[in-house]
């Protein structure tokens, strides 16, 4: 309960920078509110208003968006024999199945903590950082000009704050590697957001010929 | 108009991505190749987002005040810098060096 309350706020904080980043980035307040109310996955809300802001399509935002959020089915997966959840109360699990709720949920040692501990986690952080995205919207309009508050700069430091605690393994430094090589490869060759699917494409490659090791699925 | 589209297209299929793990017949995913692929995507996808905000203004490759902001965020990371910390410092920097005429 503790554990998922404050990881509840933690996360809030990141609402803040996600706010004031997609406001800066063309979003309105209403969008950016959306946006965390309905996707609720701060890598795909980071990604989408990332490649949108970048000057990318809307299918490239989208592509980026929702490949970034596949892993959100796999921890389903593990959840849904856990929570047990019928009728609105699984899609009321399903909006709340993310990085956070999943990763309290699973250290948790009896099936009817975990299940405490998901909805705690879930909602504390649907709550938390849906206030937090307000906020900083709001915040983010007031500032103005984005570039010269360093704001570009700011999404790049969230992009990598994202990425930095997925590094504690070879198979996924290697993979980053190769997504960053891609990346930089094809940009001055290929349509704007482009490069994000390329990217996804060649580290999917990556992973499927790499030699098979039980590899978690890292919540 | 296209921004709606966009915001309300990505949010449709995060909400269905999510549901599909409580509907789909676990088999579907549990191939160990499958697992491995979904678990590879976000590295693939935040190193390459890492990339593209940080190194390229629309199909440019550029070094700016940014690539300072993410040198200083990566500083931060390995200091064990909370989130927000990580995300300000960056923007001081940059905002910083712009102050000073540079990038």
């Amino acid at each position: 309960m503790r554990q998922g309350l404050s990881v509840a706020v933690a996360t809030g904080l990141y609402g803040v920078s996600f706010g004031a980043l997609s406001v800066t980035s063309g979003l309105s307040v209403v969008q950016t509110c959306l946006l965390s109310l309905l996707l609720f996955s701060g890598g795909s809300q980071f990604a989408l208003i990332g490649v949108l802001g970048g000057g990318g399509t809307v299918g490239a935002a989208v592509a980026a968006s929702s490949l970034l959020g596949v892993r959100n089915a796999l921890y389903g997966l593990q959840l849904g024999p856990v929570l047990r959840a019928r009728g609105w109360r699984r899609f009321a699990a399903a909006q709340l199945t993310i990085d956070e709720s999943t990763a309290v949920a699973v250290s948790q040692p009896t099936p009817p903590s975990r299940r405490l501990a998901f909805w705690v986690t879930g909602l504390g952080v649907y709550v938390g950082w849906n206030l937090t995205t307000l906020l900083g919207a709001l915040v983010g309009g007031a500032l103005g000009d984005p570039q010269r508050f360093g704001l570009d700069a700011a999404a790049s430091a969230a992009f990598v704050g994202l990425l930095w605690p997925r590094l504690r393994a070879r198979e996924p430094v290697a993979v980053a590697v190769v997504g960053a090589l891609v990346t930089t490869l094809l940009v001055p060759l290929i349509p704007q957001g482009l490069p994000v699917v390329a990217a996804a494409l060649a580290g999917s490659l990556v992973a499927w010929f790499s030699p098979a090791r039980s590899g978690g699925s890292g919540a | 108009m296209s921004t709606w589209t966009a915001v309300l297209a990505a949010a449709a299929i995060a909400f269905a991505t999510k549901l599909a793990g409580y509907v789909v017949p676990p088999a579907w995913l549990e191939e160990p190749r499958t697992r491995r692929v979904t678990g590879a995507l976000p590295a693939a996808l935040l190193a390459s987002l890492v990339v593209l905000q940080t190194f390229s203004t629309g199909r440019d490759l550029v070094l700016d005040a940014r690539a300072a902001g993410l040198a200083v965020a990566v500083l931060a990371l390995v200091l064990r810098a909370p989130f927000l910390v990580v995300v300000v410092l960056a923007a001081l920097t940059a905002a910083g060096l712009r102050a000073l005429g540079w990038g």
